[in-house]
């Protein structure tokens, strides 16, 4: 049985339709990628699976459970983890703060403040910093940690190298392998290809609304890729 | 000269009451942006509670406090949870309607259980006590500890907001609502919480003003006036400016009796409308527009 299963998952913004019956699965200790162009629809589905848009509760199956549309406060307690796009941290806790709520729901697992500090040692320095006087890797860095506090088994990133210098790109990827030994699985929502094949055991691409390919990044080729990605 | 004095200390002493009165006003403000226009009402209830508790206990009004304030709370929580966390959204019109709508069930329903006779508490002696202060001045006993009451509520909220679980989720959701649920944070229950605080200290409140004046089913509304002026001149959100605030309006009206009996009253909205022209976001202002 897969980690998360969806089925058929659509989701509305009012009137408007933004996915078309997404069928996706990741199985446990899987890296899984969803790549696709602005608008396609990466960040409404991460919101769908974590409860804060509405669905049928059989289209998203998480470790044997229907959850769609189950509140996202829940959702969280049940370990699958967003790390939303924008970062979103709050302004009025320190960066400490911002990572100790990331624990609200008082999940076990390997994941305390002490390990979040040695993954990303900067935080541990800049720990009484309002999270939002932080670089913007740093800031990631905060959104990960924070994320990770809630012991997630599947871990779910909405561009966390987005509008980051490459150096800065790499010492957050450097992460990735620390939060997969502990079992943890991973989505990644990524616009750059590249970085994404790199580091998926498969990937979806998404084009307005519906998955446009999904396979082993060995197994995809450029045109194909460009094709699902691009829509020409 | 020692007449100004006394002015000035009565003025910033009677702040202390209203700074009890905006309390919970500036919690829920600060927290969910609910400005609630049946708060007012809301601390005339309590003062009614109190009264009833008072009668039927025979005991010295004070101890009313140990029904009243559990009672408020849980009608809080009651409140937020099943009538206001629905009026809650992007929109500000439906909970200042709703709540609109709360303070006219409220003084009808006060007027329909308790007439329109003003009625009070009547805490004895210790009413009139008064300590003597080097230079002839004197304090009353009873400002005092309303002073000291508001110090220690608000002080007590600073501590939870800063050091606590629950302060950490307050400060969250006030911030980002959407990302606060990401985090386990159930904003329904959280606000519940949030008014049931509010509500707590408004029986706080309540019982303080039947203790100090008369109350009948119509003083709601313009006590919700003095802690909306208190809150604005202290600047939303903040909690030691919603004190400073009742501070000034308190202070403000104090030396308008002194100049003319029928001046207190005036004098106080005047200074709140100079800080609204002068500071728009108050003095001590805490609130991101975002
Ligand atoms: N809050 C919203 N209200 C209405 N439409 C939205 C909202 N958020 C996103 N959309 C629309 O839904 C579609 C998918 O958006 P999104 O999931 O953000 O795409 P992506 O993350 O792939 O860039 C787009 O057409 C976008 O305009
Ligand atoms: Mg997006």
């Amino acid at each position: 049985m897969s980690l998360i299963e969806t089925r058929g998952l659509t989701a509305f913004y009012g009137d408007f339709q933004a996915l078309f019956g997404i069928d996706f699965a990741v199985e446990d200790g899987e890296t899984v990628a969803i790549i696709g162009s602005n608008g396609a629809g990466k960040s409404t589905f991460l919101k769908t699976l974590s409860g804060l848009i509405a669905t049928r509760a059989e289209s998203v199956v998480f470790g044997g459970e229907a959850i769609g549309g189950m509140a996202a406060s829940r959702i969280v307690g049940k370990g699958l983890a967003l790390v939303p796009e924008g970062r979103r941290l709050f302004p009025s806790l320190s960066v400490e703060e911002n990572l100790v709520i990331g624990g609200y729901s008082k999940r076990p697992g390997p994941w305390t403040l002490e390990r979040i500090f040695k993954l990303f040692p900067i935080l541990a320095e800049r720990r009484s910093s309002p999270g939002t006087a932080l670089s913007g890797g740093q800031q990631q860095m905060v959104a990960i940690g924070r994320a990770l506090m809630s012991n997630p088994r599947l871990l779910l990133c909405d561009e966390i190298s987005l509008g980051l210098a490459p150096v800065v790109i790499a010492d957050i990827y450097a992460a990735l392998p620390g939060i997969k030994a502990e079992g943890t699985s991973v989505v990644v929502v990524e616009q750059d290809i590249g970085q994404a094949m790199k580091v998926a055991d498969r990937v979806y691409c998404f084009q307005e609304g519906r998955v446009s390919l999904s396979g082993r990044p060995g197994d995809l080729g450029r045109a194909e890729i460009s094709a699902a990605y691009f829509g020409v | 000269m020692i007449g100004w004095i006394d002015t000035i200390i009565q003025g910033l002493l009677l702040g202390g009451l209203y700074a009890l009165f905006a309390a919970g006003l500036s919690l829920t403000f600060g927290i969910m942006r609910l400005i609630n226009i049946g708060h007012g009402d809301l601390i005339v209830l309590a003062g009614y509670l109190g009264i009833v508790a008072t009668d039927a206990l025979g005991l010295n009004p004070f101890w009313s406090l140990v029904f009243v304030v559990p009672a408020m709370a849980v009608l809080g929580y009651g409140l937020q949870r099943v009538v206001l966390n629905r009026t809650l959204g992007t929109d500000i019109l439906p909970p200042l309607l709703v709540t609109f709508g709360l303070s006219i069930i409220l003084q009808n329903l006060l007027m329909q259980l308790f007439s329109a006779d003003s009625r009070g508490l009547n805490a004895g002696p210790f009413e009139t006590a008064s300590i003597a202060l080097p230079g002839g001045l004197a304090v009353g006993v009873f400002p005092v500890l309303i002073f000291v009451t508001a110090i220690a509520v608000i002080g007590g909220l600073q501590l939870v907001f800063s050091r606590t679980s629950l302060g950490r989720a307050f400060r969250a959701a006030s911030d980002d609502r959407v990302t606060a649920e990401l985090m386990g944070i159930d904003n329904r229950h959280i606000y519940g919480l949030a008014m049931a605080i509010a509500l707590a200290i408004v029986g706080i409140a309540g019982v303080y003003l039947a203790i100090r004046t008369s109350i009948d089913p119509t003083v709601g509304p313009s006590r919700l006036l003095y802690a909306f002026e208190a809150v604005i001149i202290g600047g939303l959100g903040s909690l030691w400016g919603t004190l400073a605030g009742g501070m000034i309006l308190g202070l403000a009206q104090s030396i308008g009796f002194r100049l003319d009996p029928g001046w207190g009253i005036l004098t106080g909205h005047m200074a709140f409308l100079a800080v609204l022209v002068f500071r728009p976001n108050g003095l001590f202002p805490k609130t991101r527009d975002r």
